[in-house]
């Protein structure tokens, strides 16, 4: 029995590490399907985070937060568009930029705002997404088996949590049943036919920036207003990389998302846990082995040796019109 | 990196539109010192101030831009072959290990003179490795380089954590570092350089990589224009099409500029490590490796504008360190910023301004941009 609740454990911690990646991941899923490389993931995440923890602080609301950090990610997204899509600046470069301020702006207006070290004040419950306990969950905590899986793992969530895992077959719907998906993965692979078909690649293009901004924005509310009471300095430290390697693990697909994304949350996870403890057969596995093995996967991946990762063919290309 | 524009001349081209960029970026950066309440000018002058005002500013500011001619470097050379190493960091960081093995071997036994020449071999080598694995893959397994290049930068990070908390830390240390190097391991300062100017200098780390960081740009400058590689590379850089037409191999040219930024980036850590801190600890590189990126943006991949933009950004990192004291609400992440500012209107954006500017010169006179009739405006 212990050794049950030591994996039910692991597991709901899995679907807490995992949701920032998912939200993170299906945000590049639409910039990338639609052929714009977006390296600014995890720039986009952190101001979210800030803005959120920011907006909820002062305004003593979780909605306003979240609103916020909606907002500002969004016009982070837009400054990448006006780069690569208007300008056709290069998009990788863009990404590092945006990148760069926001790791650089959130910190200082932080300082500047709250004066405590580039960290936001403490979120008080009301200003913080609480968990949502579904019903009878506290009654079926002792049935066995069933009891843990449904009170731990599928109860007792946040609002945010159960939104990331609704996006998966939402955005499968977008992308595979509607006419702006197939537009959106049109675009992604052919800009010329699009754009043959009078329909503005531009147009498309920022919209689907849109949907990324909506979502990274998503992401770090949920860092800093639900893992975390409150910003603090860098504080997805690599998550928007890490969700960039699950998109490309998961092949570009929706689903494949959730599960690259499960994979990597629980990598992390058991990291946690394992910490020190030998394992059989392989004994004791150094902590920073378990926190390489996802970027050390993609390379695996990237370089085919399990299945072939094959991008959207128009991405990281400016599109410009036949002259 | 072919553009969809017409041709300025050289000057506009190489001096003006950068300076533009430049000036925007500032701007903007004036514009978020005004948030926080500051006056920009004032923050302008504390920050010019504190990186050229005295001989010990002058001293770190050159240090700093040690660091960033070679992370510079590093990046140009990659870029020529349109290859977008955003590995630098990471293989700065191998470079590391690379100097520490030498050091801690060495250090006890042999000179300065001797021990440098190693290290600098080691560092390179170590770097030109981390580069060669994501250059096999995009030349032979077709993954895009930019993508495995920052899968790199964290395996290194988990490497040297693992290793600096365990094999190379010295029994019974609580730090995560190696032990310091003893005297044979240390670089010789060039203080004096600036103290014949008749500057005073309180210890500053400015030492012998600075020169080596100035023949290594010469040897870029060489390798780029003046070799058949180079052109090579140059060639690839424009067209992989054009390039396997006239015969040259793709596998072989990827491999061998990815090594060499690798090793260029390798030899960053000369300068921290064996130059300042004496010791090899966790995340020394802080940066320099991404830093890297603007400077070679920003100086147009020649280098001679890399050397330039890394005193540039030896300054905002002086100067700013000044500022962070003297206006305790801009703290050091203000460069930070600026950073991100240039990369973006210097690299994201450097063609914002170019359609009016071609209108410009066009309205004056067309000779100028190589056109016969002007059909519209710019571009």
């Amino acid at each position: 029995m212990d050794l049950f609740n030591a994996i039910i454990q692991v597991l709901d911690s899995t679907i807490r590490l995992s949701v920032p990646l998912l939200l993170a991941c299906l945000a590049g899923l639409y910039s990338e399907r639609a052929g714009i490389f977006d390296i600014g993931l995890e720039g986009k995440m952190l101001v979210g985070a800030f803005a959120g923890a920011a907006a909820a602080a002062v305004f003593h609301s979780a909605l306003i937060g979240l609103g916020m950090a909606i907002l500002i990610s969004v016009a982070f997204a837009m400054v990448h568009g006006f780069a690569s899509i208007t300008h056709r600046g290069n998009q990788i470069v863009s990404g590092v930029a945006i990148n760069f301020i926001a790791s650089g702006s959130t910190v200082l207006l932080g300082q500047a705002w709250f004066k405590q070290g580039g960290r936001t004040p403490a979120l008080q419950p009301g200003e913080r997404f609480e968990a949502i306990t579904w019903p009878g969950a506290d009654a079926v905590r002792d049935v066995p088996i069933l009891g843990p899986i449904y009170s731990e793992l599928i109860s007792g969530h946040s609002i945010l949590v159960y939104f990331a895992f609704a996006m998966v077959p939402f955005t499968w719907w977008v992308l595979f049943r509607t006419r702006f998906g197939l537009r959106m993965r049109a675009v992604g692979e052919n800009p010329a036919a699009v754009d043959t078909a009078g329909i503005s690649v531009t147009w498309l293009r920022y919209r689907a920036l849109i949907c990324t901004g909506v979502l990274t924005g998503v992401a770090g509310a949920y860092l800093s207003m639900v893992q975390n009471g409150g910003f603090v300095k860098d504080m997805t430290a690599g998550k928007g990389y890490i969700a960039l390697a699950a998109l490309i693990f998961a092949k570009w697909k929706p689903v494949n998302a959730m599960f690259a994304c499960l994979l990597f949350g629980f990598l992390d996870a058991a990291a946690i846990r394992l910490q020190g403890t030998p394992l059989p057969v392989i004994g004791k596995v150094p902590v920073q082995f378990m926190q390489a093995l996802p970027y050390i996967l993609t390379v695996i991946l990237l370089a085919g040796f399990i299945g072939k990762a094959i991008p959207p063919r128009a991405g990281g290309v400016p599109y410009v019109k036949e002259r | 990196m072919s553009t969809p524009y017409a041709k300025l001349p050289a000057w506009a081209d190489y001096g003006l539109i950068p300076l533009i960029n430049l000036s925007v970026a500032f701007i903007v950066a004036g514009l978020v010192v005004v948030l926080v309440g500051e006056n920009p000018f004032r923050a302008a002058v504390i920050l010019v101030e504190g990186a050229f005002g005295k001989g010990t500013g002058i001293a770190f500011t050159l240090f700093y831009a040690t660091t960033f001619i070679f992370t510079g470097l590093s990046v140009a050379v990659a870029a020529h072959c349109s290859l977008f190493n955003i590995g630098t960091e990471g293989q700065a960081y191998i470079g590391g290990l690379g100097i520490a093995l030498v050091c801690l071997s060495f250090d006890a036994t042999l000179p300065w003179w001797l021990i440098f020449p190693m290290a600098i071999v080691a560092a390179a080598a170590f770097g030109a490795l981390w580069g060669l694995i994501p250059a096999y893959l995009q030349a032979k397994r077709g993954s895009h380089i930019v993508i495995t290049t920052i899968m790199f930068n964290f395996i290194a990070a988990s490497v040297m954590v693992y290793l600096l908390v365990g094999p190379l830390k010295p029994a019974g240390s609580q730090a995560p570092q190696t032990r310091n190097f003893l005297s044979g391991a240390e670089l010789p300062k060039l203080n004096w350089v600036i103290e014949l100017f008749g500057a005073k200098i309180r210890s500053a780390p400015l030492n012998v990589c600075f020169l080596l960081a100035l023949v290594m740009a010469f040897l870029v400058w060489l390798l780029i224009w003046r070799t058949r590689l180079g052109y090579e590379m140059r060639t690839y850089g424009h067209s992989p099409k054009a390039a396997r037409y006239a015969g040259i191999s793709e596998t072989r040219i990827i491999i061998t500029a990815m090594m060499i930024s690798g090793a260029l980036a390798g030899m960053m850590a000369l300068n921290p490590v064996m130059g300042d801190q004496h010791n090899v600890a966790i995340d020394f590189v802080s940066g320099a490796g991404y830093v890297g990126i603007a400077v070679a943006l920003m100086g147009r991949l020649h280098p001679v504008g890399i050397v330039l933009a890394a005193i540039l950004f030896g300054m905002l990192y002086q100067g700013g360190a000044e500022l962070a004291f003297e206006m305790p609400a801009i703290s050091r992440d203000m460069i930070v910023i600026i950073q991100g500012l240039v990369i973006l209107f210097a690299g994201a954006l450097e063609h914002m301004f170019r359609p009016y500017i071609q209108a410009l010169f066009a309205s004056v006179s067309p000779k100028t941009v190589g056109m016969e009739a002007v059909k519209g405006k710019g571009a």
